[in-house]
């Protein structure tokens, strides 16, 4: 097929892998660009939601921030930050990023605190454990799945936001389809839609496997396996 | 114009609101709203019609099951931009790469919606229909799909404020209803534009989601009844 033979075509001359517009170099700032953007997010939604979640409240705003970041276009933030305050750069674009990526972790830590069984909340607190104590000891082991999965979605959305953010002028993979878009050619465009295509589903994956590992239930399951008994014959 | 006229223009003077804007640049927005509601109209009609009888094979197969969910799952996480990309040798920079793009995301979110919804159905109920004598079409129309109702429904929510939302990118290919204008306005650092094109899009999403909503008071009144 035509795709296939551009893609090869491309994919396979060395020359399109060096350089500051190779392959090698815009999948590093793609990866600087998500994140730092995650990080600095993650630094403001998770103490935020397991504060939140802890207290019980601003539960109708930690909800609905999801909902409301999901009608706004990232396109639209992205383009109105680049004309107003913060000009086209890198700034635009790691702000932009980070605001999108605050939203759905917000939303995760928050339920992912609230909802801990209140019945192990009131152990927790009859056993004598302080207030701190109960968010650090029990809600937020109990909450970690949620969180996972909360910076898990926020990072497959930044990693797609950022590359949308090539065409305001910044790096990452996304400026391969963005130059080969202007520039009509079709290997590059191809190259760098799959390249950013299994950089996503790198993402996931990696952060899916995570949430496996740390899952506590998980871990209460693997210590039932490796405990039970083996019935004796006869 | 006179020179007072030009002087003291908000259009010259790059602010962010502008009436002037939308006077003179009616026939462009109203171009750029048809568009992306087109567009919009389009990959949720065509998502959510491909998706019932898919929807409906899985449940009969499973092995099905198992490969419709890991192929969208897969579709889902591919950026917007990079599975356009992806159509443009099939089917060039034109509006129908776009839509295609939307129409497989809608499907994602719909065969999602719709396989929940009728797994969610208690066992018990699906039961008492067959010892009544329902027959499988009987018992897919009448019992099924009227409990799995407020789930479609979110689905039907969820896809199309989303679809609103993912037109603007295919403004990079040319194609982005309200996303061509923002692009636009990028180009020529036109405030009132972008903020006008991004608060119209957002206002559409909204309605779009509350007539929703309507529509969903309507076909399950027995909801508010509950209530």
């Amino acid at each position: 097929m035509n795709l296939l033979r551009e893609l090869v075509r491309w994919l396979g001359t060395g020359a399109h892998w060096l350089g500051p517009d190779g392959v090698l170099h815009r999948l590093l700032q793609h990866l600087a660009l998500t994140g730092v953007s995650v990080a600095l997010a993650a630094v403001v939604a998770l103490p935020l939601g397991c504060w939140l979640g802890h207290l019980g409240r601003g539960g109708t705003f930690a909800v609905n921030v999801s909902n409301i970041g999901r009608a706004v276009p990232t396109f639209a933030v992205l383009v109105l930050l680049a004309v107003g305050p913060l000009g086209i750069g890198n700034t635009a674009t790691v702000v932009a990023l980070s605001l999108f990526a605050l939203a759905p972790m917000l939303t995760n830590t928050y339920v992912g605190v609230q909802d801990v069984d209140r019945d192990v909340r009131e152990a927790a607190r009859g056993m004598g454990l302080s207030g701190r104590q109960v968010l650090w000891r029990v809600e937020l082991p109990l909450a970690l799945p949620l969180v996972m999965a909360g910076v898990r979605i926020a990072a497959v959305q930044v990693v797609a936001t950022a590359t949308i953010a090539a065409y305001i002028g910044g790096g990452g993979l996304g400026r391969l389809i963005v130059d080969g878009l202007a520039e009509q050619d079709q290997g590059m465009l191809v190259s760098g839609a799959l390249l950013v295509a299994l950089l996503a589903l790198a993402v996931e994956g990696l952060f899916a496997l995570l949430q496996r590992r740390i899952d506590p239930a998980r871990r209460v399951r693997a210590v039932r396996v490796a405990t039970r008994r083996v019935p004796h014959p006869g | 114009m006179s020179v007072h006229a030009l002087g003291g223009n908000c259009l010259i003077r790059n602010s962010w609101i502008c009436g002037r804007y939308f006077t003179t640049r009616g026939a462009q927005i109203l171009a750029a709203v048809r568009q992306h509601v087109l567009l919009t109209v389009v990959a949720v009609g065509v998502g959510f019609a491909v998706s019932l009888p898919l929807t409906l094979l899985c449940r009969r197969w499973r092995p099905l099951r198992g490969v419709v969910l890991a192929v969208t799952s897969v579709i889902y996480t591919v950026p917007s931009l990079a599975l356009f990309a992806l159509l443009v040798p099939a089917t060039g920079l034109t509006s129908t790469t776009v839509a295609i793009g939307l129409i497989l995301y809608t499907l994602v979110i719909f065969v999602r919606n719709t396989l929940a919804g009728l797994d969610g159905v208690p066992d018990d109920v699906v039961e008492a229909a067959r010892g009544l004598g329902y027959r499988p079409a009987q018992l897919l129309l009448r019992v099924e799909l009227p409990l799995a109702l407020p789930s479609i429904f979110a689905g039907l929510r969820l896809a199309t404020v989303s679809t609103i939302a993912l037109v603007t990118v295919g403004a990079l290919i040319g194609n982005g209803g309200l996303g061509n204008l923002i692009s636009d306005a990028f180009s020529s650092v036109f405030k009132a534009e972008a903020l006008a094109a991004s608060a119209f899009c957002v206002a559409l999403a909204v309605l779009a989601d509350l007539l929703l909503l309507g529509v969903q008071r309507l076909v399950m009144p027995w909801r508010r009844a509950a209530r």
